[in-house]
């Protein structure tokens, strides 16, 4: 965190001076009065410098952002990001023309820039936020594919009697499909492994 | 490339200024060999590995473009 001590022979001037050398506003700090100094006799004897304490508070999503930013750029995909807030959920979507690069195969890039964000901007902040990245309705397409994968897959497990493993896939994944056959009453689901490895089992009910 | 490693470290860890990375290229293959301060390698593996499995996902994504396969390598 950027931090300065700033002298000045009034609080306000001590400030300003403190702004002006780390280049940014009053209400983007944290100010702190150690001193807050003494005229003294004819500005001469016993006077005091007023003496503060400059924080520049950091803020987390346009820590997050500017990670985000700098990292498509660098990947040669340079996108534009929006922000969504909902409680601790943060979305943050992307857009731009080569947005494929950035999303990967079956996500995995989507979901591993998901991840550094999300530690990044926990970082910065008090508060602890989930992250969610997405890009040209991603999450929504993936989860129609994940929903139908799914219900194939119960047809399946119930067609020959047994258990049917899927790939591993991330919590939120996995928290898909189990929702998708909660209400289908002839077969069951569980988790086996342990992350990354963790995937879903389908079983069928009964059994 | 070495700018696309920096940029993903820097941000997670304490120390940004200790953060190096080398590049060993032979013919085949492109070795990159991050390092950062000894008190933030937990924070570039992570929980079993899954900060260092994310680094290697993106780099990868952004080699893939490249004619030789490219590693990523953390070294203490």
């Amino acid at each position: 965190m950027k931090q300065i001590t700033a002298t000045g022979q009034t609080v306000e001037e001590a400030v300003e001076s403190a702004l002006a050398q780390l280049q940014t506003t009053k209400d983007r700090t944290e100010i702190q009065i150690v001193d807050e100094g003494k005229k003294g006799f004819f500005g001469i004897f016993g006077s005091r410098p007023a003496i503060v304490k400059v924080t520049v508070k950091i803020d987390p999503f346009e820590e997050a952002i500017n990670y985000l930013k700098k990292i498509s750029h660098e990947l040669g995909a340079p996108a534009e990001i929006e922000l969504k807030q909902e409680g601790k959920q943060v979305q943050f979507i992307l857009t731009g023309d080569k947005i494929a690069l950035l999303i990967g195969k079956r996500g995995q890039t989507l979901n591993s820039l998901q991840y550094l964000t999300q530690l990044v901007m926990n970082r910065y902040s008090n508060q602890f936020y989930t992250v969610l990245l997405d890009a040209e309705d991603y999450r929504k397409r993936r989860n129609d594919t994940l929903v139908q994968l799914a219900e194939r897959l119960a047809q399946k497990a119930l067609r020959t009697g047994q258990e049917v493993a899927l790939e591993p896939m991330p919590s939120y994944e996995r928290k898909v499909i189990h929702t998708a056959l909660v209400k289908n009453r002839k077969v069951k689901t569980y988790s086996d492994g342990s992350d990354p490895h963790r995937h879903i089992v389908i079983t069928p009910a009964g059994k | 490339m070495k700018e696309l490693i920096e940029t993903i470290v820097k941000p997670l860890v304490d120390f940004p200024e200790d953060v190096q990375v080398n590049v060993e290229e032979e013919s085949q293959r492109i070795t990159y060999k991050l390092s950062v301060h000894k008190s933030d390698m937990g924070k570039v593996i992570g929980k079993q590995g899954r900060v260092a499995k994310a680094i290697r996902t993106v780099v990868y994504a952004a080699g893939s473009s490249q004619q030789k396969k490219i590693f990523l390598e953390i070294v203490e």
